[in-house]
Parts: C-alpha cells; sequence; structure tokens
C-alpha cells in the first residue's frame, strides 16, 4: 500500500510516492507548478517521473497547496492584544497568508482595503462571549454592505453571532459560524476556527483557485502547505498511542519570501518567579516573517548581516558592490539557486540571519519591572528554552553545504538572555520536504507519517 | 432596557505590585455576590486593563495597588479609557495607596481628581466595596433607562 502525496507550491509541484507500511519515500520528483496553464499539466510530467509502476494503484492521493498566492486571509478583532491577536493566531495556524489585520470598529476606507485585498476568507472576531457586542455587530453590517466575496468566519462573541450571520447572509454573504477564538479572557480556542478554514479551503478555495481540475483527475487539495507542516510538527511532537513522539520541538521553514516558525510547546515559564502575562500562547503556534524571505528580502537581511557580528563572517570576502548586486538579483529570480562558492556563503548568511530574527520573534522573553522591591520579571511569550528537537525545513536545509550551522542561528544568544530560546536541543534537517507529507498523512495514517519522518529527519551537530 | 445578565466587572492589582492577597479575596466575595468577575490578578498594566474591559464589555473596573506607588500607576488611566471609548466607566480604587501615613480625605480627593469614582482606605473590608458597588451601578442603570 502506497501513498500519492502532493505539494503544489508557487513554483515547484513536488510529488511523493510512500510505503504506507514502512514510511519510505519510494519514488519522489518535482516540475515547475505552471501556475498560468492547468496545474495538472505540470503534475503529469511529475508523476510520469515517478517509477511506482511496479506498485499499482495508491491507496490514497492527497495533496497540499501553496499555489495561487496561497490562502489570503483577513483577520478582524476588537482590541488588538486580545481578539485580535487571537484571530491572527488562528489564521496563521491554519496556513493562511496573512493579507492584513484590523481591530476595533471598521472604516469605509477599512472596507474599501478590505474589498481590494481579494482575500479568500475574511475572519470576524471579537468581544468575549456575553462580552462586547455593538463593534462586532457594526463590523458584520459593513462587511454585508460590502462587495466582498470572501467566505466570512465569524468567531467572535457567541451572544450576536446569530444576529451578525443573520445580516450578512441577507446581503448574499457565505458565513460560517464558529465557537469564539477567545471565549473569555484567558482562554484560547483557535481550535474550531483551524479546522472551518480548513473545510473551507477544502470546499471552496480550491475550486475558487482553479485547483479543482486536479483535484478531480490526481488528488484531493485538503490543506493549505503551511497546515500541513503544522500537522506534521505536531504529529511528531506528540506521537501516538504506539509510537512516542518527540516531545516539544519547532520547525523552522525557510522561504524565498516568507521565513515560517512552528513550536508545538506550552510554553510555560522555568524560571523561577516568573510571572507569566498577555494573551494565552497557543501549544501549536506558527508566526510568519514576511520581510524575512531569503529571495524577495536579500537585500535587507543582508543589512542584517553587515550590523550583527555574529553572521559578518558570511561576508568575508565579499565586495560591498557585489553584495548589493547579488541581493537585487535575488529578489529578481526567486527560484534560483545559488552557483558559486561566493554566492552559496551569501546564500547560507542570509538564511542565518532570517532564522535568527525569525525564532527571536517566534519566542517569549523576559522582562524586568523595577518595582520598589528590585526587579520582578514578567514573560510574553513562549518559554522555548527547553525545546528538545529543531527541524529546518525548506530549500536551504537541502542544498546548502553549511545547514546546520543555518540551524543554530536558532539557538539561545549570550547577547539576549532575555530572549527564550532552546538551550540545548538536537537539530534535524528535512532535506526530503518530509514535514508537509508527514501533515497530509497525520489523520489516517498517523503511524506512517511518523515512521516516514523517523526515517527521513537527519540528525545534524 | 433592564438588563438580566450579571454586571461584569474586571479586577487588578496596578503596576508592578503583586500583593495578591487582597484582590483574591474581593474577587471571591464579589463572584459570591453574583457578579461575573474577571481576575487579572498581579502586575497589570493599564493597557491590559482596559482591554480586557472592552472585549468583555465590563460595568467597572476596580483597580488594587498596595506597594504605595499607585499614583504614578494609574496617572492617565481615566483619560486612557476615554481615547478607548469606554471613558464612563465606573472606576474604583483601593488598598495601600500612598507610602506612608496620610490624611485619608487628601489621598481620596487626589485620586478622585485623577478619575476615580471611589477611593476606598486601607483595611476595606469586601461587604464595603459590595454595597457601593450595587448602588453606584444601580443607580447608573436608572440613569440609562431615563436616557430615551
Ligand atoms: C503580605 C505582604 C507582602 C508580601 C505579598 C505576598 C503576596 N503574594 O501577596 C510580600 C512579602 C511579597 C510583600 C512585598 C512588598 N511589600 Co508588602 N505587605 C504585605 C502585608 C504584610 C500584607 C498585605 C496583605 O496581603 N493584606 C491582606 C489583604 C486581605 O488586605 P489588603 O491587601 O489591604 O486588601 C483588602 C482591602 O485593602 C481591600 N482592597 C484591596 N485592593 C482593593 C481595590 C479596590 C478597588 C477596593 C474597593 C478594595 C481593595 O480589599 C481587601 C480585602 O478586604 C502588608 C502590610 C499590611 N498589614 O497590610 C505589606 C505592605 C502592603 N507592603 C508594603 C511594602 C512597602 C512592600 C514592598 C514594596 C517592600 C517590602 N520589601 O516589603 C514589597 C513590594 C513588592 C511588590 N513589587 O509588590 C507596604 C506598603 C507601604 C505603603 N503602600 O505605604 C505595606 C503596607 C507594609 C508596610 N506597612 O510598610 N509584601
Amino acid at each position: 500500500m502506497w501513498a500519492l502525496l502532493c505539494d503544489f507550491g508557487s513554483t515547484f509541484t513536488k510529488t511523493r510516492a510512500v510505503d504506507l507500511g514502512t514510511g519510505e519515500v519510494i519514488a519522489a520528483a518535482q516540475a515547475p507548478t505552471t501556475a498560468r496553464s492547468d496545474l495538472s499539466e505540470g503534475l503529469g510530467r511529475a508523476i510520469s517521473a515517478l517509477d511506482v509502476e511496479a506498485s499499482g494503484e495508491p491507496a490514497v492521493r492527497l495533496a497540499c497547496s501553496s499555489a495561487a498566492g496561497g490562502l489570503g486571509m483577513v483577520a478582524i478583532g476588537l482590541t488588538p492584544t486580545l481578539t485580535g491577536e487571537a484571530a491572527r493566531q488562528a489564521a496563521l495556524g491554519a496556513g493562511a497568508k496573512l493579507l492584513r489585520s484590523y481591530s476595533h470598529r471598521l472604516t469605509r476606507a477599512d472596507v474599501a482595503e478590505l474589498e481590494q485585498l481579494a482575500a479568500d476568507i475574511v475572519l470576524l472576531a471579537g468581544g468575549t462571549d456575553g462580552g462586547e457586542s455593538t463593534i462586532i455587530l457594526g463590523n458584520a453590517r459593513m462587511l454585508a454592505a460590502s462587495a466582498l466575496s470572501a467566505v466570512i468566519v465569524y468567531a467572535g462573541n457567541r451572544q450576536c453571532a446569530d444576529d451578525a450571520a443573520e445580516v450578512l447572509r441577507a446581503h448574499g454573504k457565505h458565513v460560517e459560524v464558529v465557537e469564539n477564538v477567545l471565549p473569555e479572557l484567558g482562554v484560547l480556542n483557535i481550535e474550531p476556527t483551524r479546522e472551518i478554514i480548513r473545510q473551507m479551503f477544502m470546499r471552496h478555495i480550491v475550486h475558487a483557485k482553479g485547483l479543482d481540475g486536479v483535484q478531480a483527475r490526481f488528488a484531493d487539495v485538503v490543506m493549505p502547505t503551511p497546515m500541513a507542516v503544522l500537522e506534521g510538527a505536531k504529529l511528531l511532537a506528540e506521537g501516538m498511542a504506539r509510537r512516542v513522539g518527540w516531545g516539544d520541538l519547532i520547525v523552522v521553514d525557510v522561504g524565498g519570501a516568507t521565513t515560517d516558525v512552528h513550536s508545538v510547546a506550552e510554553g510555560t515559564p522555568s524560571q523561577p518567579g516568573v510571572v507569566w502575562k498577555g494573551l494565552p500562547q497557543s501549544r501549536v503556534k506558527r508566526t510568519v516573517e514576511g520581510d524575512l524571505g531569503i529571495r524577495i528580502n536579500a537585500s535587507t537581511i543582508a543589512e542584517r548581516l553587515r550590523g550583527d557580528r555574529k553572521w559578518r563572517h558570511h561576508l568575508e570576502g565579499l565586495e560591498e558592490s557585489w553584495i548589493d548586486e547579488q541581493a537585487a538579483s535575488l529578489a529578481r529570480t526567486v527560484e534560483r539557486l545559488p552557483a558559486s562558492a561566493a554566492e552559496r556563503s551569501f546564500d547560507a548568511g542570509l538564511a542565518a540571519a532570517a532564522v535568527d530574527i525569525a525564532v527571536s520573534r517566534h519566542a517569549g522573553r523576559i522582562e524586568r519591572y523595577w518595582g520598589p522591591d528590585g526587579a520582578v520579571r514578567v514573560q510574553r511569550g513562549k518559554d522555548l528554552s527547553s525545546v528538545r528537537s529543531i527541524v529546518g525545513t525548506g530549500g536551504i536545509f537541502a542544498h546548502s553545504e553549511d545547514a546546520a550551522g543555518v540551524l543554530r542561528a536558532a539557538l539561545y544568544r549570550s547577547d539576549e538572555p532575555d530572549v527564550l530560546r532552546p538551550r540545548d536541543p538536537r537539530l534535524f534537517l528535512d532535506s526530503e520536504y518530509a514535514m508537509a507529507s508527514a501533515g497530509l498523512l497525520a489523520r489516517a495514517y498517523p503511524e506512517s507519517a511518523l515512521m516516514l519522518l523517523e526515517r527521513t529527519l537527519k540528525e545534524t551537530a | 432596557m433592564a438588563t438580566s445578565r450579571p454586571y461584569t466587572l474586571i479586577l487588578g492589582v496596578i503596576g508592578a505590585d503583586v500583593h495578591v492577597i487582597g484582590i483574591t479575596i474581593l474577587a471571591h466575595a464579589l463572584r459570591e455576590a453574583g457578579f461575573n468577575v474577571v481576575n487579572l490578578g498581579i502586575m497589570v498594566s493599564q493597557e491590559e486593563f482596559i482591554a480586557a474591559a472592552i472585549e468583555v464589555d465590563a460595568d467597572a473596573l476596580l483597580v488594587s495597588s498596595l506597594y504605595g506607588h499607585g499614583e504614578i500607576d494609574a496617572e492617565g488611566l481615566r483619560d486612557h479609557c476615554r481615547e478607548a471609548g469606554i471613558g464612563d466607566i465606573l472606576m474604583y480604587l483601593g488598598g495601600n495607596l500612598v507610602v506612608g501615613k496620610h490624611d485619608f480625605k487628601e489621598v481620596e480627593s487626589k485620586f478622585r481628581d485623577m478619575g476615580f469614582d471611589r477611593v476606598f482606605p486601607p483595611g476595606t473590608l469586601p461587604d464595603d466595596v459590595l454595597a457601593w458597588l450595587n448602588s453606584d451601578l444601580a443607580s447608573r442603570a436608572a440613569r440609562v433607562e431615563e436616557t430615551p
């Protein structure tokens, strides 16, 4: 029995044939995603390159996609730090590309902007259950009167869910009502929202993006690619009845357009006497850094490299003008692989800086308040200092000679002692892009998915 | 419209203050008395009080300060509430408000000028707080009903 797994990327479509009994990758191929014509064309080529004739038909065919712009979402909350943040975490955790987030009362200018953004899904939150209701109802009315055609997911105060849904439906909008992302202060509840977003993606967005030809002929596109990575990470950390998981872990995904960090960990304070503040953290959490794509943002990351003593050695022997030109050219030719030794070193430098900054933003930190009694310490975000494993996924970890060095950039820095990054984790490289494949298999074939990860993730010093 | 739902109160100890006992007792007593109590605990910033009050549509903010820095910590709170659209929320302050012994009348008028509706002296018992809350919230509800 084998599974055919497929990842429609923005530039490449990757297919894998995985033996469900052993988790072994029987065959793998990739072809350019011919986004403008029919995706199945690129797919057809990838499949014909797979050597699985002897194995007969696959038992299951599953796909994830970040093609055609991925899943574009807008998140709306009431206050930026509470339901606004909860909505953002839910959207990111569902693998969305967050186009914009709003809080408080939507203005007419906001709605005009929203119409331009052409999001696939708009997430509307605001108010705890039984809490504030006039602003979210007003926002629902604004959305109702707009030209928006996106699916609207209502995950706000349940006391006025019916009224909000009614006014939206009366204007012909497609509304899905789910449990509140913040039913009460201190209780984050993003799973129901993630699940409905996944279902909407599968049932409607895939169709709207013209992926359904592929779906009918080849494989069910069941989730956005970043969600597959997150599901893979979750399974690997938690394990299943017959297989122990790896415990708390982080997955860093360095891409050309963004750098994503996924953590599976409670993040409770490990230092004594620390007060934990802020919105509760989702155990399975994804953050996306849109300014840290190692192609699109090469120039700005290069600036950071110049300024940070720790990473400056990647620039050794490189002329300033060469760096500027190289960075500009990387931004133009996104799919380009480094050709010379200098280009490879520069590339690794960009990736190391991206990992460094992205993990630093994802991790929680300690702040000191000077009270009359001396310092009082407050933790915001997750304490990831005792995370046991870090997995690097994405092209750089497959191609770079210094992949281990790039991944080490995620570790604790003694010059930033208050950033709660992993201190002594084991480091693993996912050079086969197995994380997303495992995420696709996680529900129906968790054991195969775990075996796949255990086989393919390579430990590095 | 007479509301049948319980009043919602936000409680918290402001600033870098860690004195948790008073607020815990108060939260317990008010919850027993039927209020919907959201206790933000210790070391609560003004921003946290305000965001919480907005999301739960709170009827009152009960701010506690024990360690003697209440004046700096609570400065501007009323204006910040106004900026955030909840300018007329009922606001109480209690605990041990200033360092050293002071005439409480002076302390009270200083904090009332800062926008607190009531200021409570050290050692205030939960029953007193309850009585004031019931009467203040009732008269506010009556005022709302009068305005068409
Ligand atoms: C226990 C205690 C501590 C403990 C706190 C433990 C904890 N986790 O809570 C520790 C040792 C940590 C501590 C530290 C400090 N403390 Co101390 N502490 C006390 C002490 C002895 C008791 C406080 C208490 O719990 N009382 C019992 C509760 C039930 O009463 P309450 O807090 O007053 O609350 C009641 C009412 O006031 C009211 N109430 C309270 N808040 C509010 C709010 C509203 C809106 C309303 C309506 C009513 C209300 O309702 C409560 C129930 O009836 C007091 C002295 C005293 N006897 O009060 C000093 C005291 C409060 N501490 C004091 C000081 C100076 C400090 C320190 C700055 C210095 C030090 N080293 O002691 C640090 C500050 C640390 C910090 N960052 O906050 C001073 C404050 C001086 C001032 N304000 O003028 C006091 C008064 C001692 C003193 N006489 O010097 N302290």
